[in-house]
């Protein structure tokens, strides 16, 4: 284990931006959302939860996906991958045990068949340093989903105290990256971590969330769960807006569209949200017309429909952005619970 | 020594002239048939009423690329529905405020009353706006950076 | 605050026991104390769940759109700024007046949770009120916070008072202020061009689209909204360019001008804590300069500065000229 002292973290990022790019939580109008990194900008490790998710390194909130050219009947079709930079590697920094565990989440879909390229060339060019926590809050609920917040995976694991930024390196990227930074690191660290450790877990146990019970969420109640009472007065409040889908580290929707420029067309992705009225809009109208119904869709995709798809796998990591974000204070603890099993009273 | 040119591309705007059918219109019409000119970059489009212009038109010709949106209508209680351009002026007074208070440079966006007998006035508020718009230069601020992708 | 809510229950209790409404819209208690969701109470049991406290800075009026189309009489809790909302969906159609009964209560401004967690406060266990103070117990100890530091944006200038009623809960007198709502946006005017586009930029590039300020905002209660809208040519889910977060919010405040009765929801609810407010009050501004004093949701009746005129208006270039006076 390495350590570095807080306040030459600065020259730590700008050693890794030497060679590689720098994605890590920058403070801008007085909100904290991860950023690439340059000289002069605010960074805050510290910040326990970022607006939004991390997750728009690999999958931005728009890309464009291809160009089409029109010249008389001439169709050129530009593919935009071709151009990328975002090829040359990067570092993703100061990623919580939460949004690292969305991120396998994410993998799950978009580098299982069929592999999604964009997705795919952006992950593999990516090393990624992960952050413990130190000081949960009471919207945290990472360990109902078997997460330990004090030991984050990832290429690299840091902790950080009031001094140092711990360093341990878990994989090949990982020893890569700490060869590359190694001359700014020094040895120790093991037992400020272990105590770290050991006081977040106190704190963790007594989050008022720790003990929630999905014992109910199993693909074979999906009927029974589908069919609830429950769902039309847990969503009677919902505004439909996308504020929950937009801040989840694990909301994986998107949409496809066409951008006419002045020479032609741009395709592109945009994150979509199960909570709007024109989500999965087809010819023959909406497949989910009330609030209610979309509503409903949203937690179980989290809580039944992708775990019967991926081994049991919750697609919720309980990072807490939509309990702190909702504007009505809606979110899926409430869903948990009403619907999760008894233990929940 | 080499005789170096420096090539300077001379800017020209783009100009959306939204004119009413029965004043505005008419007097660019008029402006044409008494031979005075004003500038071609001027893109004339005709509304029924200056009251048919929703905010919508005069953000959408600016973020397809527009350089400054003139508004042209009857001269109040001219209209030709009666109280449509009154309705237009309060409209455009707040919408080219509120475009100034987002930092719009307020000098891209203008309101004309033009009658069809006044040709020649016609010729000289575009002549001035677009002299107005050329040395502001090009509209950076509410432009889709998109659209221009490619050029 | 207590008092209150107990004066509220007792009044629903009885509206729902004798069968005067069918249902009533309120609050109910969360997970914690601060996290109270609008709801609404069918039966004297469900009311079990019922809270007005620090936090319930939720606008309930936008819902009655919807749920006053239920049969029955609607009972609903509208604190003084609601209740400007609530007139201006009346006068709009949206609502049919006579098919809610509404409960004006006393507000003597609500919480921010997060004004109190950016101060430091973590794993809040309870709240307590005591004149400008404000007592939060958490796990890791006590701690006194100003009041006036931790009050939701659009509290800190708020000078309403009930503009509807069938009747009227008010236990507290609510102690008179003197403050300039329009302040932040005077000192945006007084900025260069450069300056305020950079603020906007600056502000508005944090906008994720999420739509919530205009989900939750009471004047935009059109049943198809134009950007929801893919026939509309404008239609976008994200931002694709930053032109995009700019159409979206300058037409938005543009839509809501006249109308808007500056009940600040719109602020309260964005993820990214734009303030979003400053938009719709530079139309207020401006039209209280120009066109004479006007406050949306005051009356029922009558027509909006948009939609009237007068034949000696200010020409638009004269509001150049002189800075929108």
């Amino acid at each position: 284990m390495y350590r570095i002292a807080k306040e030459n973290l600065n020259q730590l990022y700008a050693k890794i931006n030497e060679t590689m790019g720098l994605f890590i939580p920058v403070k801008r109008a007085g909100e904290v959302n991860y950023a690439v990194w340059g000289e002069g900008k605010e960074v805050s490790l510290e910040t326990l939860k970022t607006v939004k998710s991390p997750k728009n390194m690999f999958f931005p909130q728009t890309e464009n996906m291809m160009k089409f050219k029109t010249d008389g009947k001439n169709i050129e079709v530009i593919d935009v991958r071709e151009q990328w930079d975002e090829r040359r590697p990067f570092v993703m920094f100061g990623v919580k045990a939460c949004d690292y565990k969305a991120i396998e989440v994410l993998d799950k879909v978009f580098l299982g068949d069929p592999v999604d390229s964009y997705y795919k060339m952006r992950r593999e060019a990516t090393t990624i340093v992960t952050l413990a926590c130190s000081r949960p809050e009471e919207s945290c609920f990472c360990g109902v989903f078997g997460i330990d917040a004090t030991a984050p995976q990832g290429d690299v694991t840091t902790w950080l105290d009031a001094e140092y930024l711990y360093w341990q390196a878990n994989t090949e990227k990982g020893e890569a990256l700490t060869e590359k930074v190694q001359d700014l690191l020094e040895a120790g660290g093991e037992t400020e971590v272990e105590a770290q450790q050991t006081a977040t877990k106190t704190v963790m146990e007594k989050l008022p969330f720790a003990n929630l019970d999905l014992s109910k969420f199993k693909p074979e109640n999906l009927n029974e769960l589908f069919d609830s009472k429950e769902w039309e007065s847990m969503s009677e409040a919902c505004l439909g807006c996308g504020t929950c889908t937009f801040v989840c580290p694990t909301c994986q929707c998107f949409d496809i569209r066409d951008f006419k420029t002045n020479e032609g067309v741009i395709r592109y992705r945009c994150w979509d949200s199960c909570m709007y009225s024109d989500f999965t809009l087809m010819a023959h109208g909406n497949s989910r017309t009330t609030q209610m119904q979309r509503f409903r869709q949203r937690f179980m995709h989290k809580l039944v429909y992708y775990p019967s798809q991926y081994d049991g796998t919750y697609s919720c990591v309980g990072c807490g952005r939509c309990v702190n974000k909702c504007p009505q204070n809606l979110n899926i603890v409430k869903v948990i619970k009403t619907l999760g099993g008894k233990d929940n009273d | 020594m080499q005789d170096v040119t420096t090539e300077k591309k001379e800017f020209t705007p783009n100009i959306v002239a939204f004119c009413c059918n029965w004043c505005s219109y008419a007097g660019a019409d008029l402006a044409g048939s008494s031979r005075l000119t004003y500038p071609a970059n001027v893109k004339i489009i005709r509304v029924p009423c200056s009251c048919r212009v929703n905010p919508m038109f005069v953000l959408k010709a600016f973020q397809r690329g527009a350089d400054g949106v003139i508004l042209c209508g009857c001269h109040p209680g001219d209209c030709h529905y009666v109280t449509g351009n009154y309705y237009t002026r309060r409209r455009m007074a707040l919408l080219y405020s509120f475009l100034n208070y987002m930092g719009i440079e307020k000098e891209r966006t203008r309101v004309e009353w033009v009658s069809a007998a006044e040709g020649a006035r016609f010729a000289s508020v575009m002549n001035d706006f677009v002299k107005t718009v050329t040395e502001l230069g090009e509209n950076k601020r509410l432009t889709d950076l998109r659209v221009k992708e490619g050029e | 605050m207590k008092e209150v809510e107990l004066k509220m229950l007792d009044r629903a209790k009885a509206l729902l026991e004798s069968g005067e409404v069918a249902r009533v819209v309120g609050w109910k208690k969360g997970d914690f104390c601060f996290d109270p969701a609008p709801a609404v109470f069918e039966t004297v049991e469900e009311l079990d769940g019922f809270v007005y406290d620090w936090f319930c800075g939720a606008n309930l009026s936008k819902y009655l759109i919807q749920i006053a189309k239920k049969e029955g009489k609607t009972a609903v809790f509208l604190k003084p700024c609601d209740t400007y909302s609530f007139n201006q969906l009346v006068k709009e159609h949206r609502i049919d007046r006579e098919k809610v009964y509404v409960i004006a209560v006393e507000c003597l401004a609500k919480l921010d949770v997060e004004k109190m967690k950016a101060k430091g406060v973590s794993m809040i266990e309870s709240v307590e009120v005591v004149d400008k103070e404000v007592r939060v117990k958490t796990a890791y100890g006590e701690e006194t916070l100003s009041k006036p530091e931790v009050i939701l944006t659009k509290c800190e200038t708020c000078q309403k008072t009930h503009q509807a009623k069938d009747e009227e809960i008010i236990v507290h007198e609510r102690p008179e202020r003197d403050v300039n709502r329009f302040a932040e946006v005077e000192k945006l005017e007084a900025m260069t061009e450069d300056e305020r586009f950079a603020f906007w930029r600056n502000e508005l590039s944090k906008c994720i689209r999420c739509n919530a300020c205009r989900n939750v905002c009471p004047a935009c209660s059109c049943v198809k909204c134009v950007f929801d809208n893919p026939a509309s040519g404008i239609a976008a889910k994200a931002n694709d360019d930053k032109f995009e977060e700019q159409l979206f919010h300058i037409i938005r405040a543009f839509h809501v001008a006249g109308r808007c009765t500056d009940c600040g929801e719109c602020s309260r609810v964005c993820p990214q804590n734009i303030p979003l407010h400053l938009l719709n009050r530079k139309f207020i501004k401006d039209i209280d300069g120009l066109y004479g004093e006007f406050q949306a949701g005051e009356t029922t009746e009558g027509k909006t500065p948009l939609t009237s005129f007068t034949e000696g208006d200010v020409e638009p270039k004269d509001v150049f000229q002189g800075e929108a006076k």
